[in-house]
């Protein structure tokens, strides 16, 4: 009985270093993935060998000019920056109505916001693409930064619904007891109120529409590309340009992402870029 | 419901007057409708109106031209696996984690890396990281695994470890979330009782965890399901990596046809409702009910 028991707590030990060895060999590989980017793009020469022969940074400047980097970074930004204010314009005040008023329509309202964020972009994003192209926006600035609103108003609506909810209520009647209206309350009283809320999710936003591709791929003309549409096409067309150059783009985009998920880090939880069925289920 | 408006309005200070509130969310709305609903139901009647044939004539062609119809059985090929990798390893890790500690911040940290980072650049990485040269192989070499470097790149394998690499996190956030959400003293409870471990997993666990293992089951699907540029750079496009992605955007950007690249969109739409419509179906099966204990 004894000898049994100390057997199955061998076992149980046996199967739970088994699985943190998975999650090692698992983060070694991304770590090694990433870092192959980063050794390839700083290398001279590299083949046959573990490391390149030697090392320069001059890959970066042939990057800058061959991908024209300076303009790619500008069309990203404008697009990520107006995707962002946008987003929170919108996607705050139909928050508040869900998260304060009770309506008919309001599941349904729900079901449509909720839509967009499960079905994959690639498949609404060919007819997308088709309507915009009709209407003359395929291929523009518009046209990208329309199509990358459609996940976007969603994320915002989905997550500050929530946090709304959570805010005392009572806080804006005083509000209005003292003779605020809607509008002055919104901005006295909410907006200081919800400020958090609406830092944290314009953060998810902006790491989610900068590195979001196929809609910005599939609605996206030769000058209104972002760094991860430009990426794609460059490894797309792998052999016509150096694989470094290549690599040194791809580390331009990769450090333009990762500094904006660290400042996200600071104000939310790593789970929220993932998990926005969770606060969905939290809101109901 | 008039009533219960009317209660929140009064608890609002509200005495007179036009109440704007419930009315915010129109707008947010209105894009949704506008550049979502819309092009979905543009791109139905697209498909269903083609330059040459009748209503079903892009449907028709779809599952008569092997070309085209393989892709599905291609598409999940590719998507099944993956998806049961990512969910299934995803399940006894996030078990052994599930206890709050400092790692599991940290952890969660690290594996939002590759899924910020995307499918594009990790396509990239892998291109070199798997390749006959790159690190991967050297090491396999280096430790007499292999003989020869194998081919990681530029076929089927390339894009499973893509998809495995990006859809492992995406998995086992979820379902680590989940799991953190199920009260731990029905497990205490069991584990008084004698249950160890394993039992308390089987009993307690599973069954409480079956709605959200079925939902991250179908997200990380449908995810897989959708796979374009890693299918493109790290596998096969012209063969055994040409999903039904690719096929669309082919149709749309090459070919020029919107009608037939608009109907493939919707079979591949369709294929995933299927699929999330059978598996949420067979959740049917599994308890359903509250997993945060009696206080709710």
């Amino acid at each position: 009985m004894i000898g049994a028991r100390t057997g199955n707590r061998g076992l149980e030990r046996l199967w739970s270093s088994l699985v943190w060895g998975l999650m090692g060999f698992f983060l070694i590989n991304v770590g090694a993935v990433i870092a192959t980017v980063v050794v390839s793009s700083f290398g001279t020469r590299w083949f046959n060998s573990w490391l390149p022969q030697g090392f320069t940074t001059r890959w970066y400047g042939s990057a800058w000019d061959e991908f024209q980097l300076d303009y790619l970074l500008i069309v990203t930004t404008e697009v990520t920056l107006t995707v962002v204010a946008v987003s929170i314009l919108l996607g705050v005040p139909a928050a508040y109505a869900l998260a304060r008023r009770d309506f008919a329509a309001k599941r349904w309202v729900l079901l449509l916001f909720l839509l967009p964020l499960l079905v994959p972009p690639i498949t609404y994003g060919i007819p997308l693409a088709t309507v915009l192209y009709k209407f003359h926006l395929g291929g523009t600035m518009l046209g990208v930064i329309l199509s990358n609103l459609v996940p976007a108003v969603p994320f915002v609506v989905l997550t500050m619904t929530p946090f709304i909810e959570q805010i005392d209520p009572r806080l804006e009647a005083a509000a209005r007891v003292f003779g605020a209206g809607t509008l002055r309350t919104f901005i006295h009283v909410l907006v200081p109120l919800l400020a958090p809320g609406m830092l944290a999710a314009a953060l998810l936003v902006l790491v989610r529409t900068l590195a979001l591709f196929e809609l910005t791929f599939l609605t996206a003309g030769p000058d209104s590309q972002t760094l991860v549409v430009a990426l794609y096409y460059s490894v797309f067309a792998a052999g016509v340009r150096a694989t470094q150059s290549v690599d040194a783009m791809a580390v331009v985009y990769m450090v333009t992402t990762l500094f904006w998920l660290l400042i996200a880090l600071r104000f939310v939880d790593p789970t929220q870029l993932v998990t926005r069925v969770k606060e969905q289920r939290a809101a109901r | 419901m008039a009533a219960r408006a009317t209660e929140s309005d009064t608890i609002a200070g509200r005495t007179a007057g036009f109440d704007a509130a419930p009315l915010l969310w129109i707008p947010a709305a209105l894009v949704v409708v506008a550049l979502f609903l819309y092009p979905f139901g543009y791109g139905l009647v697209l498909s269903l109106t083609p330059a040459k044939g009748d209503v079903l004539a892009n449907y028709q062609r779809f599952f008569t031209d092997q070309r085209l119809w393989q892709t599905i059985s291609t598409t999940l090929w590719i998507a099944l696996p993956a998806t049961l990798i990512n969910v299934g390893v995803s399940i006894p890790i996030a078990f052994v984690m599930r206890h709050p500690a400092w790692y599991q911040r940290a952890l969660t940290t690290l594996l939002v890396v590759p899924v910020t980072l995307g499918t594009v650049l990790v396509a990239e990485g892998l291109l070199t990281y798997l390749g006959p040269q790159g690190w991967f192989n050297r090491l396999l070499l280096d430790l007499h695994l292999v003989a020869a470097p194998v081919r990681l790149t530029h076929n089927y394998w390339g894009v499973l470890l893509s998809l495995v690499i990006t859809g492992f996190p995406f998995a086992f956030l979820l379902i680590l979330s989940y799991l953190t959400g199920i009260d731990p003293s029905l497990a205490r409870a069991a584990a008084t009782l004698g249950a160890r471990p394993g039992a308390q997993f089987r009993h307690i666990y599973l069954p409480l965890l079956a709605p959200g293992l079925a939902i991250t089951f179908c997200l990380a699907f449908v995810q897989a399901f959708s796979v374009f540029p890693s299918a493109v750079l790290l596998g096969a496009p012209a063969g055994p990596t040409r999903v039904i992605s690719i096929a669309a955007y082919q149709a749309a950007f090459e070919d020029y046809d919107y009608s037939m690249a608009s109907a493939i969109a919707m079979i591949m739409g369709g294929v995933q409702l299927i699929i999330v419509a059978a598996v949420l179906s067979a959740r049917g099966f599994f308890y359903r009910g509250p997993a945060g204990g009696g206080k709710g």
